[in-house]
């Protein structure tokens, strides 16, 4: 690193809703990048997300969409780079503390609590938001089921939002695979999150199942006023629900834009279809 | 001199354990499981060395092969009747079917050799090398123990690089499944690796009762939870990590009773044992676990 | 305040728990008293409910948080020699008996969970057969390092020394409570059955309350799957340390009621193969179901004993009725068989229940 040299901003093109314009973006990133085995997985990547923005992140197979996701939850200590949640840098904080900044997720292999029912999932997800300690469960004192009353209310409220409550006894190993991808955003929103991410929402989900996802997807965004990042191959949601794109491929942004532009993109073609060259 | 000597009788109790450890350690490789009766086939092959030398008279080299010979069809008999079954068994119910096993052999020993101690006479039968004008005695077992050791991973590393089993050991170790699909008889691979496991705890048994001359049904027991923890030491599953885990855990065993505390040496070497793993989680050689997200 | 159906359900599972324990209580108090229980067992009365404390405590670690002990008799040493140490140190200012108990279980417990934190650090950093291993070299200081302690009463209060017993300079008036290698010897025998009853009561009170709440939630979802609860906001850190303290105070405070129903302790009996022996019970009773390690406990307490017409054999008979019960009970064909047996004694469906408790 050269101390000498002057650092300036450099603008990323950057493109968020005309709505959003007046309050801080939920999310700044710069020049974001990680090397494994020296081989860079991330590189130079950077985006700006509105406050109440649906942004796509879409890619080719193995462009690093997932290790985006996992460096912005930390998962993964970023080498290089400054990420900006709510105008704060969250350099140094943990998956933990990630997530009670205000970033919650969904994972592409589903990872939900298999062997505990459907409620207790969500209820997990209410982890920070309904507090007593321990010795208050131990000695089962008021503030115990005080507290449990309202996680339990709550967690039927947001099994709702999907109409699983009539699921929450059942246990989360033995729900069909849509079910279990769904139960996975209540859960991640259970959080209180102002930005959620979503890797792969729709995947395994049939084209109805996929078109209710759509509809859910903007629900949530307008119920809970807050930010959405997804990455999916169904080119269909991605196309029809997304407000800004960023389009990754071998760990670099090769454009960014509206749904239009990406499609017309000669970058983003080339990209898709030299993979079906491949394949 | 008395350094040297210590260093000596602490690589010579490091060998036993290596020899042991690579047993612990091919066994979890290949199985993923810790077998815990490992300790317990060890005590098999010195009371086997015993009966062939005391009550047959036969010749000691003879009675090492016929102990070997026992624990390499005791170890693939064992495999085959209680492990084989719960391969796709939880890892406890492996591990809790292992520690069935140990109970096994020790009762059994007990039942046919009773709680008495026996006396074993070392299969080492040279004089001791006298250095140094004779300032530096080193006792032919503890001679015998190192070069044995040396050779016995000289011969592991080749046949696991070279040899067409040794390559079906890899493949099973790094996926079971993946190996299935090449053609590769897994179960086969696996007794195999027993059967090695075995025959080099039927070795470490004799030379143990060799150099700490007395043999009971729980003889096994203790060297076994230090060859294990000498295994992990190493990185499990690692074969040179189990060597050299083995020979530092002997050293440090032998050293830290010298010139710290006779008492404390499970303590010190237990305790540099949990140092160690905070430093290194997975052992000096072992190799990094990543979770795939 | 009304109760779930899931809630209910809970309600009635613990009940019978706790109802069980009761029972056995009660019907052993009645066998007792018609004089039909034999001396050896009701000299078990007193270990079994230690046994089962360290059944239940131990189920915490392995089935609840998911993680691999081998060293649990550690901690049962750990509160084995705190508590006998407390006992005979307030021989002089408390007279009553259950008071000196009360002491010694709540001192067992508390010295045992700071040692529950000591080991729970590394194990923040360890998975697996790694941390086991960290575990049973803790258990293994733990029985080395007491064997060569020498704690004594002089009139000045307690003494210690890691030499021998003349070292502790305790005159005529003091009395050695711990010799090294030769355990605590004249140890008031304070532990009773009654007393070792309401251990397991509080014992299973603790637990089954921590499972069944926020707590409990969250270490169960670090053992179901440690990314998803940190990507929830949840610290692993915090409640791997919670699930290892209370089991370790639990486990404490059995190894406190094990050792004041005997005149001498020694550390050696709570080495490696008593950690292992707890692990069975654990197994056995099965991974997460604390009911089942009550029972297995009290029955593989009673079990050996139970086999002493086979003498000799017993211990073989032991060891084959461990592998063989392994065998049968992860067998794929004779699992189905069981379900279809117990689905037809429900007349409904074979459904496979997720039982906590």
């Amino acid at each position: 690193m050269n101390n000498l040299a002057k650092m300036v901003p450099v603008p990323s093109r950057a493109i968020i809703p005309e709505r959003d314009l007046g309050s801080t973006p939920i999310l700044e990133v710069s020049h974001l990048g990680i090397s494994f085995g020296g081989l860079n997985a991330v590189e130079d990547f950077n985006i700006i997300v509105g406050r109440t923005e649906i942004a796509g992140l879409i890619g080719p197979n193995g462009a690093g969409k997932t290790t985006v996701f996992n460096l912005l939850t930390k998962v993964y200590q970023p080498t290089r780079g400054a990420i900006l949640l709510d105008g704060k840098d969250t350099a140094g904080m943990s998956t933990m503390q990630i997530n009670q900044a205000g970033i919650a997720r969904t994972f592409q292999n589903i990872r939900l609590f298999q062997a505990l029912s459907v409620e207790d999932n969500v209820k997990i997800g209410l982890h920070n938001q309904f507090k007593y300690s321990t010795l208050n469960a131990i000695l089962r004192l008021p503030r115990f089921w005080d507290a449990e009353r309202k996680a339990h209310d709550q967690a039927l409220e947001l099994l709702s939002i999907f109409n699983m409550e009539h699921m929450a006894n059942d246990t989360a190993g033995s729900l069909p695979y849509g079910a279990q991808r769904r139960l996975e955003i209540v859960r991640a929103l259970a959080t209180r999150p102002s930005l959620l991410l979503l890797d792969e929402p729709a995947a395994g989900m049939n084209p109805s199942e996929t078109e209710a996802l759509m509809a859910n997807i903007i629900k949530i965004r307008d119920m809970f006023q807050i930010a959405i990042m997804l990455i999916e191959h169904d080119m269909r949601l991605v196309m029809g629900i997304c407000e800004g794109i960023a389009v990754l491929n071998y760990g670099k942004i090769i454009a960014k834009g509206t749904p239009e532009e990406i499609q017309a993109n000669p970058a983003v073609i080339e990209a898709y279809l030299g993979q079906k060259k491949e394949a | 001199m008395t350094f040297l000597s210590y260093l000596v009788s602490g690589l010579s109790l490091g060998s036993i354990y290596a020899i042991i450890a690579l047993g612990y350690t091919m066994v979890y490789g290949i199985a993923k499981m810790l077998n815990f009766a490992h300790g317990d086939v060890i005590m098999i092959g010195g009371y086997m060395s015993f009966v062939a030398t005391a009550h047959l008279g036969w010749p000691p080299l003879a009675s090492v092969l016929l102990a070997m010979l026992v624990c390499t069809v005791l170890g693939v008999v064992i495999e085959q009747l209680a492990y084989k079954p719960l391969r796709a068994a939880p890892s406890l119910a492996v591990l809790i079917t292992a520690i069935g096993v140990s109970y096994f052999l020790q009762n059994a020993a007990l039942l046919i050799w009773s709680s008495n101690p026996k006396s074993f006479t070392s299969v080492v039968r040279l004089p001791s090398l006298k250095l140094f004008d004779g300032q530096l005695t080193i006792s032919s077992v503890a001679l015998v123990t190192i070069l044995a050791c040396v050779a016995i991973i000289i011969g592991l590393t080749f046949i696991i690089s070279k040899t067409k089993i040794g390559k079906a050991m890899r493949a099973v170790s790094e996926d079971k499944a993946a190996a299935q699909l090449m053609g590769i008889n897994v179960n086969q691979t696996i007794s195999v690796t027993f059967a090695i496991g075995s025959a080099l705890a039927a070795i470490a048994g004799v030379l143990l009762c060799s150099a700490y001359p007395i043999l009971m049904p729980t003889t096994g027991a203790m060297p076994g939870i230090k060859a294990f923890t000498a295994a992990v030491f190493g990185g499990i599953g690692s074969i040179p990590g189990a060597f050299w885990g083995g020979l530092l855990l002997g050293l440090i065993e032998i050293f830290g009773k010298a010139y710290i505390s006779t008492q404390l040496s499970d303590a010190i070497v237990f305790s540099i044992l949990i140092l160690v793993l905070l430093v290194r989680p997975t052992g000096l050689m072992g190799r990094k676990i990543s979770e795939k997200v | 305040m009304k109760l779930t159906k899931t809630g209910q359900k809970r309600l009635v599972s613990n009940s019978i728990t706790y109802g069980m324990v009761v029972l056995a209580f009660i019907l052993v108090q009645i066998v007792d008293s018609t004089g039909h229980l034999t001396s050896s067992l009701r000299g078990q009365l007193v270990p079994i409910c230690a046994y089962i404390v360290m059944a239940v405590s131990l189920n915490l670690t392995v089935g609840v948080l998911g993680e691999l002990s081998l060293g649990h008799a550690g901690f049962m040493s750990l509160g084995a020699f705190s508590g006998v140490i407390v006992s005979l140190g307030l021989r002089d200012m408390v007279g009553a008996g259950p008071l000196r108990l009360l002491a010694a279980l709540l001192v067992g417990a508390v010295i045992a969970g700071l040692f529950g934190f000591v080991v729970g650090v590394p194990a923040l950093r360890l998975r697996g057969d790694y941390l086991a291993i960290v575990t049973l070299a803790f258990g293994e200081i733990i029985k080395n390092v007491i064997n060569t302690i020498y704690v004594g009463i002089g009139p000045d209060g307690l003494r210690v020394s890691m030499s021998d017993q003349a070292s502790l300079g305790l005159g005529e008036t003091g009395t050695v409570i711990l010799r090294g290698p030769m355990g605590a010897v004249g140890v008031d025998k304070l532990a009773s059955f009654g007393a070792g009853i309401i251990l397991v009561l509080i014992t299973l009170f603790i637990v089954l309350n921590l499972v069944h709440s926020r707590s409990g939630r969250a270490i169960m979802a670090v053992r179901d799957n440690r990314i998803a609860a940190e990507s929830v906001g949840i610290s692993i850190t915090r409640y791997k340390l919670t699930a290892f303290i209370i089991s370790a105070a639990l486990a404490g405070a059995a190894g406190a009621l094990y050792a004041l129903n005997y005149s001498t302790v020694v550390a050696r009996k709570f080495d490696f193969n008593t950690s292992i022996l707890v692990l069975v019970f654990v197994v056995l009773g099965g991974i997460g179901n604390i009911r089942g390690s009550i029972i297995a406990a009290a029955v593989l307490t009673v079990l050996p004993e139970m086999l002493r017409a086979f003498n000799d054999y017993r211990m073989l008979a032991y060891a084959i009725i461990l592998i063989l019960v392994m065998l049968t009970s992860n067998n794929d064909r004779l699992k189905q068989l069981r379900w279809r047996f117990i689905a037809r004694f429900r007349r409904g469906t074979p459904q496979q229940e997720v039982d906590h408790e």
